[in-house]
């Protein structure tokens, strides 16, 4: 800094330059901390992956056929459509819960509720959105399960105490604030031109909403309820609790079923050692996973691109 | 043709269109209709908030496996509750559920929470200032863009299978494991919420207007003296917001911890980033897989720690977005006036 006081023409001193230069390398380096974590997944879970199927024990083919995930029998089965299975069957319930829930309060938010309303109720839902999943799961526990148990009694339909359909249940309350606040962003970024052209040949509220501004929103909120499936499909903590550790594929949702993260955490939870094929097996699961819930993220992020320019 | 002659020509039917029905009574009915729908849903989901907290309160006032002929008065309740809560704090895993607390996993996340803040904040942020500061708007950026918002939707057990591999286990190299340290689980969690923290900073900066940003410059600031000085304090409660909800998201979790070896029981208390170390939502999640219904209220009452914890940071993290939107708000209007 020599000079700079007293000769504020002087171009910066060596220190300045240094430090600029220092810092713009830090800030390359923090910014490149993301792409290493990203090559560092891949990295990790391709060469686990390879490991496991060098294992022996089952090839790629049968592993993504097998309809049996039997790591402990003899010979080991590892098949990983069951964990497919469980995992559809509690996001696809979760979603039937959370997408209709989500849109609507999203409609509420962005077309309905007052300035003031909206500035109570949006926090709110934040707030909804930052319980760790672990409450859920145990909710699941307490409550649902016991009140599911109880209504399907009514009807004659026994209720396992671990299920999918509670699991389904938690993970699509869990997920309506996502659904709401994104679906809320789609909807507020339809021009306010549309209504008013809506409006003024005598539209109702809810023909501008339904007829109006959820069409013109329709690709970003597909985005959005893309966005929540994937998010579901890599929820952990609730179905562990909710839905239990049974692998099998089964038409009835108020069995136990055993999602792909819930497998991981019970091989994790369990004595496998580490590098043997069973402990591997949990990698090539993560790699089915990780590959489900990319391509469902590139897909929404794609469509939500588009919706952009559309309105820009 | 004159007008006369086809208007004469025409039927009278054809005045009202078949397609157009006016319908007056069912539009009349759907739009109250539509308006309670969707104001019930956004109902619906802030009742579930308050089921998750009126439903862990109710089992920490009303533990499991009592007695149901007793009776006693609420503020007896209130104060066993606040006695079962002290304990939860100031005991260890017991072996029996009487006697069991989270003085181990609390002191774990605590720490947890140190070296996320301390590793997480400055790499999210500083990356976050990079892309938007010095990357200009080449390809390289948007790769790195693409690439964060795809961290942002990978699920968190994917990244504890990452740090069981590449922090505990160093790869394969002896050198670089961690083994189930602290450090470990602090390290997994980090990446985890470096997506959250840069995006939130990235479009705090974004909303920090450019004039600022040449005022500096042209007042012959470098360009770090130009971001530390001006811009960063200018956009801190973005930044802060985002943080501290980063933050709370890390101490929530539990699945990628349980991969980066959370021990399932502890009784040595962790004193360093070297020790082997559990956390609250794990021990939680324990006590919760336990069938014995008195494990039900010790994991009630570790969640309404747990709550209080993360909940109170969420709220002030979004206290300080809605106070600084507002200022903002207000500011523009001024200027709006003004102008």
């Amino acid at each position: 800094m020599s000079g700079s006081a007293t000769d504020p023409w002087k171009r910066p001193g060596r220190f300045l330059r240094w430090q600029e230069w220092f810092v713009h390398a830090m800030l390359a380096c923090f910014a490149g901390i993301s792409i290493l974590t990203t090559v560092g997944i891949l990295a990790v879970l391709g060469t686990e992956t390879v490991r496991f199927f060098r294992t022996g024990e089952v090839t790629p083919l049968d592993f993504l056929t097998g309809t049996a995930m039997r790591p402990e029998a003899d010979p080991p089965r590892y098949g990983v459509l069951p964990l497919v299975w469980g995992t559809l069957v509690v996001t696809i319930g979760s979603s039937l819960i959370a997408l209709p829930i989500g849109l609507a309060a999203a409609i509420y938010l962005s077309e309905y509720a007052s300035f003031r309303t909206r500035s109570i109720l949006k926090p709110t839902l934040e707030l909804l959105a930052g319980v760790p999943t672990i409450v859920y799961g145990y909710l699941a526990l307490l409550l649902v399960t016991p009140v599911l148990r109880y209504l399907m009694d009514l009807v004659g339909v026994k209720v396992d105490t671990y299920n999918a359909a509670s699991a389904a249940i938690v993970v699509g309350i869990m997920i309506i604030p996502m659904v709401s606040s994104l679906s809320e962003d789609i909807l507020r970024a339809v021009p306010q031109g549309l209504r008013e052209a809506a409006y003024g040949l005598g539209a109702t509220k809810y023909e501008v909403s339904t007829q109006v501004v959820v069409p013109a929103g329709l690709s970003g909120i597909m985005a959005s309820f893309i966005l929540a499936f994937s998010r579901a499909i890599g929820e952990t903590m609730a179905v562990v609790l909710a839905a239990g550790q049974m692998p099998q594929i089964s038409p009835n949702v108020f069995t136990s079923v055993q999602t792909m993260t819930a497998y991981i955490v019970s091989v994790t939870s369990g004595d496998a050692p580490y590098g043997s094929p069973e402990h591997l097996s949990l990698f090539a699961v993560g790699t089915v996973l990780f590959l489900m819930t990319l391509c469902l993220n590139l897909i929404s992020g794609l469509i939500l691109r588009r919706y952009r320019e559309e309105y820009s | 043709m004159s007008v006369t002659e086809s208007l004469r020509r025409e039927p009278p039917e054809t005045v009202a269109e078949p397609h157009f029905r006016p319908n007056h009574r069912r539009r009349a009915l759907m739009d109250p209709l539509f308006r309670w729908l969707c104001f019930g849903a956004t109902g619906v989901s802030v009742v579930f908030l308050g089921t998750v907290i009126g439903a862990v309160l109710l089992r920490v006032l009303l533990p499991a496996g009592e007695d149901p002929a007793r009776t006693v008065s609420p503020l007896t309740r209130i104060t066993e509750a606040g006695q079962l809560l002290s304990r939860l704090v100031t005991s260890k895993t017991g072996l029996e559920a009487s006697e069991s607390g989270y003085r181990v996993g609390l002191t774990g996340s605590a720490w947890l929470l140190f070296f996320v803040v301390l590793i997480a904040v400055p790499v999210g942020v500083g990356a976050a200032v990079y892309l938007e500061e010095y990357c200009g708007k080449s390809r390289w950026k948007s790769f790195v863009q693409m690439n964060i918002a795809n961290l942002a939707g990978v699920p968190s057990i994917v990244y504890g299978l990452l740090g069981l591999a590449l922090f505990q286990r160093g790869l394969g190299f002896g050198a670089l494991a961690l083994g189930p340290c602290l450090l470990a689980g602090a390290l997994t969690l980090s990446l985890l919420i470096l997506p959250v923290i840069v995006i939130a900073t990235q479009e705090s900066l974004r909303a920090v207007p450019k004039s600022l940003r040449l005022a500096a410059l042209a007042l012959g600031a470098t360009r770090w003296q130009m971001i530390r000085d001006h811009l960063l304090p200018a956009a801190a409660p973005g930044i802060l917001t985002g943080s501290i909800l980063g933050v709370s998201r890390a101490i929530g979790e539990t699945a990628p911890l349980l991969m980066v070896g959370a021990a399932a029981s502890l009784l040595k208390v962790p004193q360093g980033p070297f020790d082997r170390y559990t956390a609250l939502p794990v021990e939680i999640y324990y006590n919760a897989k336990e069938p014995a219904e008195a494990y039900s209220t010790v994991a009630a009452g570790g969640i309404l720690i747990l709550l209080c914890m993360l909940l109170s940071m969420n709220f002030v993290a979004i206290w300080i977005r809605q106070r600084s939107s507002r200022r903002h708000g207000a500011a523009a209007s001024a200027m709006k006036r003004g102008a």
